[in-house]
């Protein structure tokens, strides 16, 4: 297919078929990563600014490892050390990076729309590295495409995700994702955190991990953000753990073929207990190595679009 | 003064039931009669358009003192004549805020002094609106002021919206309140509700307007004191409303432009522009507060006009301030959305703009009765337009409706029988 989009600011945006093509460039690119060379340099010659208003370890190296082995030249914004912190706004500081002359900006940034707004600021190319709650696009299509290697297609699986919803963009992003390719998707979790208007978009809600759990073919598990939270709503890690903590006992009455991922950090003993982690049902790891190759694709595609 | 007749309009002054093709005669800035008139005097030829009271916006922010960078009460008030408005009723959280007789007489001066639109100013409720003690409201209501409110903030202290309202009604003035519960509305930035639940922002529900709303008309059930419900937004309040009205409790309440034509689905572009308290809700909400309008329960149509300067609208929505100005956009919007679909009577319209806001606010205006100040609207219904933020008198650009192409303008404003705002030289 033709390509057109020159950002990615979320999986709601994209069609079923732009998905799939990023998926489909994707896997050609995991070929690079697995060689540990640079025989492609689409982007030389370009220059990707890593624009980070939260803290990464994974998202931020991933794009910056992507960009590199395209042959870009890679620049690395942390706002605790720039002139953010005295009080310049995001529209001036893009726009004067911009004015260096720069092809594509990764953001993150803790305001749903941010990298929206950007689009409307600057010229060059936008990708959304996560907006607030709203989405994180690449999240969402490294773990479509690890489901798609381990299960083989999407469509008609069932995929549970477990935990603060309300606050999640992985769990926004792989809902509009999921759901465009045919998969269902049950978001679990207390009510607290899960809220029903999900059910609108097209997500199941259940409150009860022990009901899930044989009915599913993935389980993606997301971390408690005690960052997000104003007041917390369950009355204890301990009581959260216990309740929607995945442990060895709760896997065994999984499907045995079952998939089990986490976007990263993982609360050892809150959601994921380290057996489960570390055992040979988790996929976590795959999904790092998938998302160099995904935003490797997105890098790749986005800016071979001409302005 | 001499003679002015405005010719061949159709007189629309719902306070008198009125609603013919005549002239109206105007004699030393006072109206003198409607009829037919032949008299020698320079006229108007109103032809095609409505003749109304005056419109009155008993909701607007003006910045001064303290932000006259947003909005001057000289730069409100131009704006205000700009869009069908005589007079406003100016709410007092300015820096400093309104809390006391010598900042009140200050902004009726200016007011004078800009001699476009009236500007009456509302008086703060607790000193310093910090929300703990009354503010003077004696000696406010002596220098002018028309009512009393913390808006921007509820009066969340229930014992001080009891004694405020008891107090409040030994001068006849309404306590206006902004209904929130902060406590439920929390670091909220839109409706909470499907849209922001999808797009991961902050919601505030219906629950934290509605649960005030009831505290308040509870309030003003015992102790009898003029209630009046600022900028209602939620089919719940209006329905609190409604039940309270057929008990017969004192409660009065308005609503804003915004609420009646925009939902919370505007949001999903992330613009700030979108960005109000109450913020804007979802489709059901808009229905219900349209219907309180078109049954009475809702009294009035207000702007909740609230200026902001382009860099602080310009961030990521969840940084930017609330609000959005309204005076030169409200006429056009409601005409275009709510008149012309026929979910909205011009007569139930206009006496939302003129006698209702000037009962509530006990003012002699919003009304063409002989013998009272000439303040009169000449209102252009069919002429279209695109609404050009860029081109407001206001010092604000913060406008939802920028770019809407409209029909429904104010072709001339009269001012005691001066014409402030004539769409002929803008």
């Amino acid at each position: 297919m033709e390509w057109t989009q020159r950002h990615l600011l979320g999986l709601e945006d994209y069609s079923a078929e732009e998905i799939l093509h990023v998926l489909d460039t994707s896997a050609s690119f995991k070929e690079v990563v697995a060689r540990n060379d640079c025989p492609r340099c689409d982007l030389r010659g370009k220059v990707v600014v890593n624009l980070f208003f939260e803290p990464s370890t994974r998202t931020s190296t991933s794009f910056e490892l992507a960009a590199r082995r395209l042959g870009a030249t890679v620049l690395n914004f942390a706002s605790t050390s720039s002139s953010t912190t005295k009080g310049e706004t995001l529209r001036d500081t893009a726009r004067n990076i911009e004015a260096m002359g720069i092809d594509a900006v990764v953001m993150r940034h803790p305001c749903p729309g941010a990298p929206h707004l950007l689009t409307r600021w600057i010229d060059a190319c936008v990708v959304n590295a996560g907006d607030g709650a709203h989405e994180h696009p690449t999240q969402g299509l490294l773990d479509i495409l690890t489901i798609r290697e381990k299960l083989g297609r999407i469509a008609g699986l069932k995929v549970a995700i477990v935990g603060d919803i309300s606050h999640s963009r992985v769990a926004r992003s792989n809902l509009f994702g999921l759901k465009k390719l045919g998969a269902e998707v049950i978001f679990v979790g207390p009510s607290t955190l899960v809220p029903g208007a999900m059910r609108q978009l097209g997500a199941e809600v259940c409150y009860d991990l022990d009901e899930v759990i044989p009915k599913v073919d993935v389980i993606n598990m997301l971390r408690i953000q005690t960052e997000r939270l104003e007041e917390q709503p369950f009355p204890s890690i301990r009581e959260y753990s216990r309740l929607f903590g995945l442990n060895a006992e709760r896997l065994q009455r999984a499907k045995p073929n079952v998939v089990i991922m986490h976007p990263g950090p993982i609360n050892r003993g809150v959601e994921m207990m380290p057996e489960v982690a570390d055992g040979n049902r988790s996929v976590i790891l795959e999904q790092v190595t998938n998302g160099v190759a995904v935003r490797m694709a997105v890098l790749s595609l986005l800016t071979s679009v001409k302005r | 003064m001499a003679k002015l007749i405005i010719k061949n309009g159709r007189i629309l002054c719902p306070a008198q039931g009125i609603d013919q093709e005549a002239d109206l005669l105007i004699e030393d800035g006072r109206i003198a009669g409607i009829g037919r008139f032949a008299d020698k005097a320079e006229t108007i030829d109103a032809k095609g358009l409505l003749v109304v009271p005056g419109l009155i916006d008993m909701h607007v922010h003006f910045r001064e003192p303290g932000k006259e960078e947003e909005e001057t009460i000289a730069s409100g008030s131009a704006a205000a004549v700009a869009g069908g408005f005589t007079t406003v009723a100016t709410m007092p959280n300015t820096e400093p805020p309104v809390d006391n007789e010598a900042a009140v007489a200050f902004q009726r001066l200016q007011g004078e002094r800009a001699g476009k639109a009236r500007v009456l100013p509302i008086g703060a409720v607790s000193a310093g609106r910090a929300g703990e003690r009354l503010a003077e409201i004696g000696q406010m209501t002596r220098a002018g002021a028309v009512a009393f409110s913390d808006d921007g903030d509820c009066v969340k202290n229930a014992r001080l919206m009891r004694a405020a309202l008891q107090y409040a009604a030994m001068f006849k003035k309404p306590i206006i309140d902004h209904c929130e519960d902060r406590n439920l509305s929390g670091s909220g930035v839109m409706h909470a509700g499907y849209w922001s639940v999808k797009l991961g922002l902050g919601g505030m529900p219906a629950a934290a307007e509605e649960t005030m709303v009831a505290r308040d008309i509870t309030l003003a059930e015992a102790t009898g004191g003029r209630l009046h419900i600022a900028h209602v937004s939620t089919a719940g309040a209006v329905d609190i409303v409604r039940r309270a009205k057929q008990r017969g409790v004192p409660v009065t309440c308005e609503a804003a432009v915004h609420h009646l034509v925009l939902t919370d689905e505007c949001v999903a572009s992330f613009d700030p522009v979108f960005k109000m308290n109450p913020p804007l809700r979802s489709a059901k909400d808009v229905e219900a507060v349209r219907a309180g309008v078109a049954d009475g329960t809702i009294d009035c149509i207000v702007t909740d006009h609230a200026p902001h300067a382009r860099e602080e609208k310009e961030v990521e929505f969840p940084y930017a301030p609330f609000g959005v100005i309204g005076l030169e956009s409200s006429l056009p919007v409601l005409v275009t959305k709510l008149i012309e679909p026929g979910l909205l009577t011009w007569p139930l319209a206009i006496a939302a703009m003129t006698v209702r806001p000037a009962q509530i606010l006990g003012v002699e205006a919003g009304t063409l009765e002989t013998g009272r100040l000439a303040d009169v609207t000449l209102i252009d219904p069919k002429t279209e337009w695109t609404i050009d933020a860029e081109r407001f008198h206001s010092k604000s650009r913060n406008c939802p409706f920028h770019g809407w192409k409209v029909r429904g303008r104010a072709a001339m404003t009269l001012v005691g029988g001066a014409a402030k705002h004539d769409a002929r030289n803008p």
